[in-house]
């Protein structure tokens, strides 16, 4: 049951075209009730963070304010692009019911897995 | 009966082949000492994590802004010494409790960067924000490293 989070890069529709973005890092966590997923954008406020499922896919895309410093860059090592990344949802899981939450640069989605395909325990009658 | 180093077949038949052996094996002994050896960068290499550091400069202040999602305030450490800048933390593992994890791309541990300012900085003022998983460090040149306007009077 671990196809969730298999990973759609063919699919990014065509924004892409137009627009260049990094996919930003992502750990995929599961038990009984379902996945978490953690996905690091740093940079990225409450305000700049997107997310829809399209076509059991899910798509969550930041765009980063980084803070604006007056003055000459001396050494660069980070990316200007923002972030987007999609996730192929198992089957599984209920759509509906994905919640999400962001803190210091890092989402935290909750994918909880329908009622009926949690492991359940049948009684002896 | 005396102990007599053991070469190779090879380079006893062709005596021009020497040279190669000894350049194998001073190869040889490259390969097999680790790379890091002596640098002392070991930790940083293999446990742990590399954040992504901008420096800024202007007239009145440099600034490093570096990348570090998913931290607790206290788990950062900015430190200065001698012109050095030093941002060091941990990132703790989260107790997963039974959580089986199906991908794992976020890295947990330590990590340690440091930089070598380019002027001196008044290392009372410094001061940090952290926001968006971003830290921002504004380090006050000193005053005698300002840039200073000088007139000049042309007579």
């Amino acid at each position: 049951m671990n196809t969730l989070v298999r990973e759609n890069r063919s699919s990014n529709g065509e924004r892409q075209a137009t627009e260049q973005f990094i996919a930003p890092v992502a750990t995929v966590l599961e038990n009984a009730d379902g996945y978490t997923l953690e996905v690091e954008m740093p940079g990225v406020s409450k305000e700049n963070l997107e997310m829809w499922v399209e076509n059991n896919e899910l798509t969550i895309q930041g765009r980063r304010a980084m803070p604006s410093v007056e003055g000459t860059l001396v050494h660069r090592e980070s990316r200007p692009e923002n972030f987007r990344r999609s996730f192929e949802l198992d089957p599984s899981i209920d759509a509906a019911k994905i919640s999400a939450k962001i803190d210091q640069g890092v989402v935290t989605l909750t994918l909880p897995k329908a009622e009926q395909v949690k492991p359940r325990k049948i009684a002896v009658a | 009966m005396s102990l007599i180093r053991y070469q190779t077949p090879n380079s006893m038949m062709v005596p021009s082949l020497d040279r190669w052996a000894s350049l194998r094996n001073d190869l040889d002994t490259l390969l097999e000492l680790p790379f890091w050896a002596g640098s002392g960068r070991q930790t940083q290499l293999f446990s742990g994590w590399t954040p992504a550091l901008d420096l800024f400069q202007n007239n009145d202040n440099i600034v490093a802004v570096v990348e570090l999602p998913g931290m607790r305030k206290e788990d950062i450490e900015i430190s200065l010494q001698d012109g050095t800048l030093i941002i060091s933390g941990e990132r703790k593992e989260e107790p997963s409790q039974e959580n089986g994890a199906t991908r794992t791309e976020r890295c947990t541990g330590k990590f340690r960067r440091s930089i070598t300012l380019p002027t001196r900085v008044d290392a009372n003022k410094v001061s940090a924000t952290y926001k968006d998983g971003i830290l921002t460090v504004t380090l006050p040149k000193a005053e005698e490293a300002k840039p200073k306007q000088i007139q000049i009077n042309l007579s």
